[in-house]
């Protein structure tokens, strides 16, 4: 009997370090996001979902974000820049392979910048790579890319998913079997499902702590809360839900990180469109708005006024909110002034993200306080795209513009909010080759008044990144300075 | 006769309140105020406040008023083009006509009504006119049919024969003889799909297709309030309500008045 007893209490014993040694093992993680990527290739696409699985996880650049923006060196271990600006020359690590087991070397650094910058090339950021001039292999390990000009953001624009370096061997069925650099290696995609991802063995640097991962794509806001609660995913990225954080935040199984973004949410307006092309109907819409009852209805808090289109974590960034406080008294007398004191109709066309539509029917009683009439539409993305922003069939729009630093596109006329300044189109000419810190501070000063200025759009507020997981998850980053969700330092407590 | 009664009740005081909406609601439902958001019922509001403010108790009455139109109009449809339908097929019976009607109400049949609904709205754009369409059409052989099969047993009644022998011709008979004596199987059927329109409509705005913001709608309010409803189980409970008692006194409307018009069921009774 009593060898028995001791018996049992051994193997319990037992049974409880092995699960106690599982729990400290624990090497794989599920990530939830909301939208799955159409394919797997960052360099041909704009769909952001494609970077959020993909980016410093698979696929590398010669530089890479770091959690807070700044930019590190990546597949380039070190660069040279020459005295005029214009050459850099690029020291690769030695010892880099693909995930098919092929060489990374100077000719797939050369092969993926031509490529992107090809004149049929369907890199959705060509500007990126507008000012190189010639890139050449100097030995296996040595690229040197020369400029037209200067170009003080070069290494940035190096930084981003749509530069990361492909080889030629694999880039036939990159969109379906992505072969890159990273720490992770892909291994199955089931599509409307989940991506998975393998630690890569043979990493060049630093390697992943985690052996597995998945992506999984859960759209609903109420499937979300609900696959979170029920712990069936470890961490959810980009949570739609912002109303359900409070409770998140007050279970201890979870963690909470709000995050800012490059995600300026705007009230895109048609500027080529009577009577938005009268400024003062533009400046009535500015003042007709509340945003802090849009951030404190649509988003539960969550969100930082914007008065420009520029992120407020940048250092030159200025607050230009003032431009546009709200006072609806004013908004009716501008209205007046042009011409519109009984108000007119327009049309308000809302992608699906909760900020749109949530957003969308706050600014609209809004504007009905003021005699504009805002007539909804709820829009699929696909329609959207095709509708708003190709066909520019809108008066008014809400949406988020999640890339980093992307004020330039003020400058392009042809942009769905059809804003044409030349003052403002030589003023990004100008910052494009400016490469003195203190000059281009001034400039971009100048920029972002003067699209505040001119009110091209209602400014809103920075769209936040609330991260949900597990509370023992550890190294998820808290920003998204880029759609990245960079997993290759995440681990179990 | 309690059916009847309770059934009444539930449906005037949701008619009533869709009808006092036109005239009054206690708060303007369009006007948000973000600084009184998920507030639980109170008397300043008896139905608490949803996620911009707005006040409850006053979007369930406009909410009714969407409802109601959107189901009524629908019936409308159903009965306006399923009863003549019904009615010639009837008076043809064996007929190429009957066989061309019922065929094609069958067809119809063969859909699952929502599903097409929502594609119709999806297709067309979302908006309460589109509902009210969508949700006619699939009313229309329900009563093409009902019309028919209470129209044949009809014809073969003597008075029907005196009117033929008279010299009366079909579409005479059909309207003076047959519609008359199948009113009562169509006022039971009417309410039953009248509740079921109001369903429907809520479905559709749950999804999104049925009436646009900023007009309050039931299943709108529905799914509005599907993530709050761990810590604001209120947004979703009044609105519930509505649709269920709504769905409810209209069913049970419907069925004391089948009791009410069968006169096997009151021979029974007496």
């Amino acid at each position: 009997m009593t060898t028995k007893t001791f018996k049992l209490g051994l193997l319990s014993a037992a049974a409880l370090a092995a699960s106690a040694g599982l729990a400290m093992a624990k090497s794989d993680i599920v990530v939830a996001m909301q939208l799955e990527p159409p394919h797997l290739d960052p360099t041909s696409a704009a769909a952001g979902a494609i970077d959020s699985v993909l980016y410093s996880n698979v696929f590398e650049g010669l530089t890479r974000f770091g959690s807070d923006g700044s930019v590190n060196p990546g597949l380039a271990k070190s660069w040279e820049i020459s005295e005029d600006g214009k050459t850099y020359t690029f020291m690769l690590h030695e010892g880099v392979t693909f995930h098919d087991g092929s060489a990374m070397d100077a000719e797939d650094v050369k092969f993926s910048l031509d490529r992107a910058r090809a004149e049929d090339s369907a890199n959705a950021q060509k500007a990126l790579f507008e000012g190189i001039e010639n890139v050449e292999v100097v030995d296996p390990l040595t690229v040197k890319v020369t400029l037209a000009a200067p170009n003080g953001s070069f290494l940035f624009n190096m930084a981003w998913g749509d530069a990361v370096i492909v080889a030629p061997e694999s880039i036939e069925n990159i969109k379906t079997n992505p072969v890159g650099t990273g720490a992770f290696k892909f291994t199955n995609w089931v599509q409307g499902d989940k991506i998975d991802l393998e630690k890569n063995g043979a990493y060049w640097g630093t390697p992943a702590k985690l052996d597995k991962v998945s992506f999984k794509f859960i759209s609903d806001p109420t499937a979300a809360f609900a696959a979170v609660m029920a712990e069936d995913v470890n961490a959810f990225v980009g949570f739609p839900a912002p109303e359900n954080l409070p409770q998140f935040e007050a279970d201890p199984r979870f963690q909470v990180l709000v995050g800012s973004t490059e995600g300026e949410t705007i009230l895109s307006t048609n500027n080529k469109m009577p009577p938005f092309d009268n400024v003062k109907v533009r400046k009535a819409l500015a003042h007709a708005i509340d945003r802090q009852a849009i951030i404190d209805g649509a988003m539960f808090g969550y969100g930082t006024p914007i008065g420009t289109h520029f992120a407020p974590h940048n250092p030159d960034y200025v607050d230009l909110t003032g431009n546009s406080a709200y006072d609806p008294a004013m908004a009716k007398e501008l209205l007046a002034e042009a011409g519109y004191a009984d108000g007119f109709k327009t049309t308000l066309k809302l992608p699906p993200p909760s900020y749109a539509r949530r957003g969308g029917e706050i600014i609209a009683a809004q504007l009905r306080a003021v005699g504009i009439e805002a007539e909804i539409s709820n829009l699929e993305w696909a329609q959207w795209l095709e509708q708003v922003f190709r066909g520019k069939d809108y008066g008014l729009t809400i949406v988020s513009h999640t890339e980093p630093f992307d004020i330039g596109i003020y400058a392009r006329p042809d942009y769905y909010f059809q804003y044409d300044n030349p003052s403002f189109q030589q003023l990004i000419a100008d910052l494009g080759v400016e490469a003195d810190p203190a000059k281009r501070s001034a400039l971009l000063a100048t920029a972002q008044e003067t699209i505040s200025g001119d009110y091209v759009n209602g400014y809103l507020f920075q769209l936040a990144y609330p991260t949900v997981a597990n509370a023992k998850v550890k190294g998820l980053w808290k920003d998204a300075p880029t759609q990245a969700t960079d997993l290759t330092g995440v681990y179990w407590e | 006769m309690r059916n009847l009664w309770l059934g009444g009740v539930l449906t005037a005081i949701f008619a009533g309140m869709a009808v006092l909406s036109f005239l009054w609601t206690p708060y303007d439902p369009t006007v948000l105020d973000i600084a009184n958001k998920i507030k639980t019922p109170s008397t300043a509001h008896p139905l608490g406040t949803d996620h911009f403010g707005r006040d409850i108790l006053s979007m369930i009455m406009v909410g009714a008023r969407t409802s109601i139109a959107v189901a009524l109009v629908a019936v409308g449809i159903g009965m306006g083009l399923g009863v003549p339908l019904g009615l010639t097929a009837a008076a043809r019976k064996g007929g190429l006509l009957d066989e061309l009607i019922m065929r094609g109400n069958d067809l119809v049949f063969a859909f699952p009504s929502l599903l097409i609904a929502i594609m119709i709205t999806a297709v067309f754009g979302a908006s309460a006119v589109n509902a009210i369409i969508a949700i006619g059409i699939f009313n229309i052989p329900v009563f093409a049919r009902l019309t028919r099969s209470g129209a044949l047993s009809l014809w073969t009644r003597d008075y029907v024969m005196a009117a033929r022998v008279a010299g009366k011709g079909a579409t005479r008979i059909s309207v003076e003889h047959i519609l008359p004596n199948v009113t009562n199987l169509l006022i039971v059927q009417g309410t039953i799909q009248f509740s079921l329109g109001i369903l429907a409509e809520a479905g559709l705005s749950y999804v999104g297709l049925g009436a646009q913001p900023p007009t309050a709608s039931w299943g709108r309010m529905l799914a509005d309030s599907q993530t709050m409803i761990s810590f604001a189980p209120h947004m979703a409970l009044f609105p519930g309500l509505a649709i269920l008692l709504t769905v409810l006194g209209l069913n049970l409307m419907g069925d004391g008045l089948r009791d009410m018009f069968d006169p096997k069921l009151r021979r029974a009774r007496s």
